[in-house]
């Protein structure tokens, strides 16, 4: 279960770093504000344009450094794709263009306006040449029109690349930028860019230092391995200065990576709590495993998909909504079938936990046909609403909203549970029951009504809990097997009759996986974990939060 | 005081059952080989392999009654030891293929040369032997369910906890065995195998042969378990399944008890995986997996748990229905087996036998009333504590 999530999660930032880069494109491309500099026509632009095709390198130099001047944000993308040498000229009229291949044929379009230009046989077309100093000359033009450009996005991500390049020969544009720059965030960048910059090629011994510190100030990710590949070129009486930064940079990256396992520890466990709550107030309520609970996780799950392809065939504009709407119904769906199966087979099974083991499992094979026979046997498509898709850095750590959502909406989930069983009269006679059962139906609690509504109950959260997972896991018959086995870990962890028990164990048993799973990969953490619990059962055989006295023997 | 035991074991029933299997053992091999094909009377070769297969469930089956039936310990990792065994036997099957291999490596497996391995891991060593396969078939099944049931019963860990740490259990053994640097052929597991003993797996003879061996395993194991509840053991076991602080206070050791029928029963799963896998010729991850171990629980409830007889109808029922529904209803199956499981535990908790048995004593009840429960068959215990 844990390779597929990961799987999952991984096929889904692929794709949203795809996404994030064309949409940097486009950015870069079009989203320009209006030209800084100065206003030239779109016909001596043109004209300009056309001057990169012909003469030496040097005059194509020359013919670049032109097009810069006049400012004109459109110049960037032809830059852009000069520089990976896919701008071509048509050879008859010194006319530059782009060009997409159509069949035999060349289909040609103007670089400016984007106009369709015809086709012309490949024969009649040639590759604009560019070389390396060329190149350079380019970057840093495209620097130029980025970093001044009005567009926040478009100045980030050109400071971010002047970064990367490090290249000396930016120094001055960045220096002339830096002095124009409003933003901090920019500013910061530009700033360890300078340092960057100075620490590779710098020759005054103070300037270089303080480049250093600003470097190891900056909080980047890179820091580190910025300083040390500056220490083969550093001045030798700076050396053991940036080695202390380094070492210092090192601690504080093992307390972020710690940190940030520490969140992955946190979210796992959510996601165990939320799948093994309903099952511990039934176990701890009625003394009974329920093997089908993974099933109602399942149905949960597949109520969200119905709903929203329900939205989506009718009011696409609900979409941000569905899961608002999918949680009641889910609650409602496998609440009632929670109850159904309580009054249907469990409750003739009292005093026989084996047999309603065995029983149970029986319905949960009968639940994923039925669900298998109904939707079919792949995974379905469950969409993430806007406001649960992306992520953003918080400091050194990377979050992904749903994660957080989901670790919001566990504790909001358990805290209500919370206030059901201490604030409620069900929640009084639910505890009696679990404490001692005989001697609370002696003071008149329909012990029977109390089992079907704790099986309705846990079996609905159980669906609140699908509802969730929906969102990270793969929406198949079998999304309730994956989670069975770890939940009844939970649960045997925590102890039954405590809700404070469930959420200790979720906890810590989703930190201490994410803890193992560098050390000894994600499937040998999970068999140490399990061997673990086994071994922690021997000390305390009815888990950490179990109740004590008489009764519950 | 063993003489005993077996003399003991050797009351009617358990007569019938050995006599039946033992002729089986005779009997469908020589139905097989000695009557030509074609003529009235001859048993083609594939129903000997899958009633040599459903022998081997029969004796899980068998295994896991000793200890659900008769001692109230419902184990959810039987398939773990059957596996186990299956693995022992796989590996000395697998070194048998010597150079035969895709690689034509004489000392490694094939997947071992995949994995670029340079040399036999320590834990293959001795495995080209079969009677170190034999030994080992008997004694890593036992030695886990020893260490796990001493772990387990010490700390007295009861019903449905224990029930989930044994899933826990096949299901960490699961993971392992996935793993490809574990050694053990990863997901495909080992298959391929050529000899056994130096004769082909494949040929008649030795499929012959091989259901025979699991007929005769299966009367040993039905005389063994047979021996051991009828025995004053036996009594202690049933007394721990009904009530187990009474027992216990009653100056008995359960534990011990407990642990003793964990081992044996453990050891008798391993031979039947043992058995099983020469015969189906692959043994993979797979047959780790929880959800087979919950099976093995309904095919002895259905046929009767806390009698000797009774899963060993339930395993060839469940699985000759399993084989009828897989090729003509595929669809269903899930909803037979798991209305099996409901309705089983609702309306059969003593199976097939036990059903029987309520029949003939309604029947024999005008003549003799009152005290004829039989020891084994009353899994519906008074609530002692």
């Amino acid at each position: 279960m844990m390779s597929d999530l990961i799987g999952t999660i991984m096929e889904r930032s692929a794709a949203r770093r795809w996404l994030a880069a064309a949409m940097a494109l486009l950015v870069a491309v079009f989203a320009f504000g209006s030209p800084s500099l100065a206003q030239v026509s779109d016909a001596e632009l043109t004209q300009r344009i056309d001057a990169l095709a012909p003469g030496s390198y040097a005059d194509r130099a020359g013919a670049v450094g032109a097009l810069v001047a006049s400012g004109d944000p459109r110049v960037v993308g032809v830059l852009q794709v000069l520089a990976e040498g896919d701008l071509l000229v048509v050879e008859e009229t010194g006319k530059v263009v782009y060009v997409e291949r159509s069949g035999k044929d060349f289909a040609l379009t103007d670089p400016l306006t984007g106009e369709s230009l015809g086709s012309v046989p490949r024969g009649d077309v040639e590759k604009v040449r560019v070389n390396n100093s060329l190149r350079r000359t380019l970057r840093t033009a495209i620097g130029q029109l980025t970093l001044l450009s009005e567009d926040r996005g478009t100045r980030l991500a050109a400071a971010q690349s002047i970064l990367r390049d490090a290249d000396p020969a930016n120094l001055q544009l960045l220096d002339e930028s830096l002095a124009a720059e409003i933003d901090p965030a920019i500013k910061r960048t530009m700033e360890l860019a300078r340092a960057v910059i100075t620490l590779k090629s710098g020759s005054d011994v103070e300037q270089i230092r303080s480049a250093a510190e600003t470097v190891a100030h900056s909080g980047s990710r890179d820091a580190a391995s910025i300083l040390s590949a500056a220490m083969g070129t550093v001045p030798d009486e700076l050396r053991a200065d940036i080695q202390a930064s380094i070492d210092g940079l090192a601690r504080d990256r093992a307390v972020w990576d710690a940190l940030q396992n520490v969140w992955f520890g946190v979210s796992l466990g959510s996601v165990l709590l939320l799948a093994a709550i309903g099952l511990a107030i039934t176990f701890g309520v009625m003394g009974v495993i329920n093997m089908a609970h993974g099933e109602m996780v399942m149905l949960g799950a597949y109520t969200t998909f119905a709903v929203q392809e329900t939205i989506r065939q009718n009011a696409p504009g609900l979409f941000d909504y569905s899961l608002a709407i999918a949680l009641p119904l889910a609650f409602l769906l496998t609440a009632l079938v929670g109850v159904a199966i309580e009054r249907g087979v469990i409750r003739w099974l009292y005093g026989r936990a084996l047999e309603t083991l065995l029983a149970t499992w029986g319905l949960s094979l009968i639940l994923q046909q039925t669900v298998r026979s109904i939707f079919g046997p792949t995974n379905r498509q469950v969409g993430n609403p806007s406001w649960m898709s992306g992520s953003f850095e918080f400091y050194g750590l990377a979050i992904t909203w749903s994660r957080l959502w989901i670790v919001v909406f566990a504790l909001a989930v358990f805290v209500a549970l919370l206030l059901v069983l201490n604030r409620t009269a069900l929640g009084l006679q639910m505890r009696a029951v679990t404490q001692n059962r005989r001697m609370a139906s002696a003071m008149g609690i329909r012990t029977p009504l109390v089992d079907a509504m704790t099986f309705g109950l846990g079996s609905g959260i159980a669906g609140l809990a699908g509802v969730a997972l929906s969102q990270i896991d793969n929406v198949s018959p079998n999304l309730g097997q994956g989670y069975i086995i770890d939940s009844f870990m939970v649960v045997v962890f925590g102890g039954v009759g405590n809700l404070w028990g469930t959420l200790v164990g979720a906890m810590t048993l989703g930190i201490a996986n994410k803890f193992l799973e560098p050390y000894a990969g994600a499937v040998l953490g999970k068999i140490l974990i399990l061997v673990l619990i086994i071994l922690f059962i021997q000390r305390r055989p009815r888990g950490l939060f179990a109740l004590k006295g008489r009764a519950v023997e | 005081m063993i003489s005993q035991a077996l003399f003991r074991a050797l009351d009617r029933k358990a007569i019938w059952l050995v006599g039946i299997l033992v002729a089986l053992a005779i009997l469908v091999p020589a139905a097989n080989l000695l009557i030509p094909v074609g003529q009235p009377g001859h048993v083609p070769t594939y129903v000997v392999t899958l009633f040599g297969k459903y022998l081997s469930y029969a004796m899980l089956a068998l295994a896991l009654d000793l200890v659900w039936g008769y001692c109230g310990i419902l184990s959810l990792g039987h398939g773990a030891f059957f596996a186990l065994g299956g693995y022992a036997m796989g590996m000395y099957l697998m070194r048998q293929i010597g150079d035969r291999g895709v690689y034509a490596n004489p000392e490694l497996p094939d997947f071992m040369v995949f994995l670029n391995w340079q040399e036999l891991p320590w834990y293959w060593q001795g495995f080209d032997n079969f009677w170190f396969a034999c030994l080992m078939v008997v004694l890593v099944p036992g030695l886990l369910a020893f260490v796990f049931g001493f772990l387990a019963f010490r700390s007295r860990v009861t019903g449905v906890y224990l029930s989930i740490i044994t899933q826990a259990m096949t299901f960490a053994l699961l993971l392992a065995f996935f793993r490809n640097d574990m050694g053990f052929g990863g997901n495909n597991g080992l298959t391929d195998f050529k000899e056994i003993l130096g004769v082909p797996v494949q040929a008649a003879t030795t499929r012959g042969a091989l259901f025979a061996a699991t007929a005769l395993a299966l009367a040993l194991s039905v005389l063994v378990c047979s021996g051991i509840v009828n025995s004053k053991l036996g009594k202690v076991m049933i007394a721990a399944r009904d009530a187990e602080s009474r027992t216990r206070f009653l100056g008995y050791r359960v534990e011990y008890v407990k642990l003793f029928a964990f081992t044996v029963s453990a050891v008798i799963a391993g031979i039947a995986g043992a058995l099983y896998v020469p015969q189906v010729g692959i043994i993979n991850p797979g047959e780790f997996d929880p959800a087979n171990s919950i099976e093995v629980v309904i095919w002895t409830a259905v046929g009767g748990r806390g009698t000797i007889v009774g899963p060993i109808i339930g395993a060839i029922l469940v699985h000759m229905g399993k084989s009828y529904f897989t090729s003509a209803l595929p669809e269903l199956w899930l909803f037979a087996l798991g209305a099996l499981f409901v309705l089983v535990t609702l309306f059969l908790p003593k199976g097939i036998v036990g059903l029987l048995g309520q029949y003939r004593a309604a029947r024999a009840r005008p003549e003799r009333s009152g005290n004829q429960r039989d020891a084994g068959v009353d899994p519906q215990p008074e609530p002692a504590e």
